[in-house]
């Protein structure tokens, strides 16, 4: 309040000071890996800039596939970034009080990962340097404007949602370090915790999760619509906007949970991200397993029992052609194996639940490849020149960097805030227990107005 | 209405060109607010294609279509705005019989290339032709994907031409830049040149002025290049044959492209 009053003395954080030592001190460790990511981002940075001089022509793409690993990447990292803000939000908004440690972590993984995804389209551009054309020519009528302005609208709210719960752990590091205080000073925007100050951001942060969640389902859906708009073999589906926005929570929380563990091995904070929230978001994963084979099931048995020529084409290209190692590891890695881990308790541990979720992730890109490129390649009309399409080093390389700046950025997040929500933390200790004890007595029957209803039943007049 | 019925004309009406390059205004519906304009068509006759490809190579020489090798052809760079389709034949291998189509861009008067293009680079304009606009394009190719007869190409590196051949040019058609799409225009420079002919000499624009590169080269005189709104042209009378198809008729893309089937 007062100017005098700058910097009163902080209430001490005996218990949870382990979350900000990331942040306080840096280890050789941390130099390694950012060299080790730099390094990759530099190959990445190489291999773009021969693309943006000589043209797409460096990649595997050609006619009649003229989309590939860029189009790929845009799907994949669209559908990770769901980790975060939609899960976050639907923990916040049923009181999923397990959500406390994990949510920041995952919110983190959207804005970082929606970046690339964006990205990602901009590399796949044949003219980079016309892409404003988008804001000054754009038509609504194109599918492509649509991912623009959800996407767009995506980004704001998840950077607002990020920061949002982010204020009073930045006030935190205000008042317990001398480090880089005038940048926790402006981030903080004066917060003191008053119980004021609490309610406003309480609010803000409910209503945030509410209006989150449709633009995140928007977001895929209207990704899923870039290939659904048009009448191209199996991709003209009614069932790609929920399919895709499966594939994305599913693939999201795969994320989620490799992230969590990679936090918890590297700064040590077994106590905070614990068993139980890997065996939680285990079952999620779980639950989306299923959920994906029903909509996989679905999409194919409806255009197998149809058996039009043009997508029973495609349809055999994935299940015994070219791309049927593709399809047949998706199969594995994205049911057969995550099932196969989750359903049994004793190996749905933190490891099991990680190697389940590498595999969903593995499995996840795979999916997106063969439903961007098996379309392509077998076109409606018959075809002079057909091509294999196969991803050369430029491709790969912009693919290992984006995931490597990715990961630096991450990286660099956890040195700056604490990955883990110190105030939620504090309020789950301090008040959330009671709170609970309380909402649980409301959902049984009250014993006093049991006894009055049931004391007029003897009595007959 | 400029209808000009001669003895051995058909009638078109003139003028002048204009190309929209704003998206807005239009999404496919054509403008027809004071005199109805052409709807420029073709025939192929598949009973006298012979399949020589001279059609190929007048619409690489007119359009200034870069020249490919095996390797760009195997990556599947080739240029090829007229392009023979093989289509299988009657009989078995090894003695069927192959069949190839020309395939130039049909220019759909539904086209599913227009409706999905996110900066209005391609419009469906007045003369019923698909047009690209090469200085809007941004390569997101997100047209060559939708359209069904792949008849979009798209520019990988910046063209080459050997030495001799950069002498050939075509001054009215414009070299593309690295990155852009491309696509056949049924040679719409010939269109504005005959307009402005037609203009100069105070008069509509006669039947048969107006040919792209490769009906005029056509040996078997098997296309038909006219005015398919004139009941009385030539070309609308052969797209009501009884052989006329369309090519993937049922997507109801509504191509103006129209083959007449052999046998008969």
């Amino acid at each position: 309040m007062s100017a005098v009053s700058k910097r009163p003395d902080p209430p001490p954080l005996t218990e949870d000071a382990i979350l900000l030592e990331p942040v306080l001190r840096t280890g050789w460790r941390f130099y390694v890996t950012v060299a080790a990511l730099l390094s990759i981002m530099a190959l990445g940075a190489y291999a773009y800039s021969k693309q943006y001089r000589e043209g797409l022509g460096v990649t595997g793409l050609g006619r009649p596939v003229y989309w590939g690993f860029y189009i790929t990447n845009f799907v994949f990292f669209i559908g990770i970034s769901h980790a975060g803000t939609l899960i976050s939000a639907i923990l916040r908004i049923v009181g999923a009080e397990w959500r406390r440690t994990i949510t920041r972590s995952a919110e983190v993984i959207t804005v970082m990962v929606i970046l690339f995804g964006v990205g990602n389209i901009l590399i796949d551009l044949g003219r980079p340097d016309r892409m404003l054309n988008v804001i000054f020519h754009g038509r609504l009528q194109s599918p492509l404007l649509w991912d623009v302005c959800s996407i767009t609208m995506y980004l704001t709210m998840s950077t607002l949602y990020l920061y949002l719960p982010l204020i009073p752990d930045i006030a935190i590091l205000r008042d317990h370090t001398n480090k880089r205080h005038w940048f926790y000073r402006l981030l903080a925007l004066g917060w003191t915790g008053t119980p004021k100050q609490h309610r406003v951001l309480e609010t803000l942060i409910g209503v945030m999760a509410i209006i989150v969640i449709p633009v995140a389902v928007s977001v895929h859906t209207v990704v899923s619509f870039v290939f659904a708009m048009t009448i191209q073999p199996m991709w003209h589906s009614a069932i790609f906007g929920p399919y895709f926005v499966v594939g994305a929570i599913f693939s999201g929380i795969a994320a989620l949970i490799v992230a969590m563990a990679l936090i918890r091995w590297v700064y040590g904070l077994g106590d905070y991200l614990k068993k139980v929230h890997f065996n939680n978001l285990g079952l999620l994963l779980l639950v989306m397993c299923f959920l994906w084979f029903y909509f996989t099931a679905a999409e194919f048995l409806t255009v197998f029992y149809g058996s039009e020529p043009a997508h029973m084409t495609i349809f055999w290209m994935k299940f015994t052609g070219p791309f049927a190692p593709h399809f047949w590891t998706m199969v594995t890695t994205c049911f057969v194996i995550p099932v196969a881990i989750l359903c049994n308790r004793r190996t749905r541990t933190v490891l099991g639940t990680v190697i389940a979720s590498i595999s969903v992730n593995i499995g996840m890109y795979l999916e997106r490849f063969i439903i961007v490129v098996p379309s392509l390649s077998q076109p409606r009309l018959p075809h002079s020149e057909s091509i294999v399409y196969s991803p050369t080093w430029v491709e790969w390389s912009i693919l290992a960097g984006c995931f490597a700046a990715f990961s630096l950025f991450y990286v660099l997040f956890t040195k700056l805030f604490p990955i883990v929500s110190i105030w939620e933390v504090q309020e789950g200790r301090e008040r959330s227990i009671a709170e609970v004890t309380e909402r649980l007595k409301t959902y049984l029957p009250e014993p006093h107005a049991s006894v009055e209803r049931r004391a007029p039943v003897g009595v007959t007049p | 209405m400029d209808f000009n019925l001669g003895n051995d004309t058909e009638g078109v009406s003139g003028r002048g060109c204009t190309v929209s390059t704003n998206a807005r205004e239009r999404w496919g519906e054509r403008n027809n607010e004071d005199k109805p304009m052409a709807k420029w068509g073709m025939t192929i006759d598949l009973d006298r294609c012979t399949a020589c490809q001279a059609c190929v190579t007048a619409c690489q020489a007119e359009n200034n279509l870069p020249p490919t090798g095996p390797d760009d052809s195997r990556k599947g760079r080739n240029f090829t705005w007229m392009e023979m389709i093989p289509f299988a034949g009657e009989g078995e291998r090894p003695k069927a019989i192959e069949r190839l189509l020309p395939r130039p861009c049909l220019h759909c008067d539904n086209p599913p290339c227009v409706k999905v293009c996110p900066v209005g680079a391609t419009m469906l304009n007045e003369d019923g032709i698909v047009g690209q606009v090469y200085s809007r394009c941004i390569g997101c190719r997100y047209c060559t994907t939708a359209c069904p007869y792949t008849a979009r190409y798209f520019n990988w590196s910046v063209p080459v031409w050997p030495e001799p051949m950069q002498q050939h040019l075509n001054p009215d058609v414009s070299v593309r830049p690295k990155g852009v799409v491309e696509k056949c225009t049924f040679c719409h420079h010939r269109l504005q040149n005959a307009r402005d002919n037609a203009s100069a000499e105070n008069r509509p624009l006669r039947a048969g002025e107006y040919t792209p590169a490769c009906v005029e080269a056509c040996p078997a005189v098997a296309m038909t290049f006219g005015d398919l709104s004139n009941p009385h042209s030539e070309v609308s009378k052969l797209s009501h044959s009884r052989r006329a198809y369309k090519l993937l008729e049922d997507l109801g893309t509504e191509p103006k492209v129209i083959y007449l089937r052999e046998g008969e």
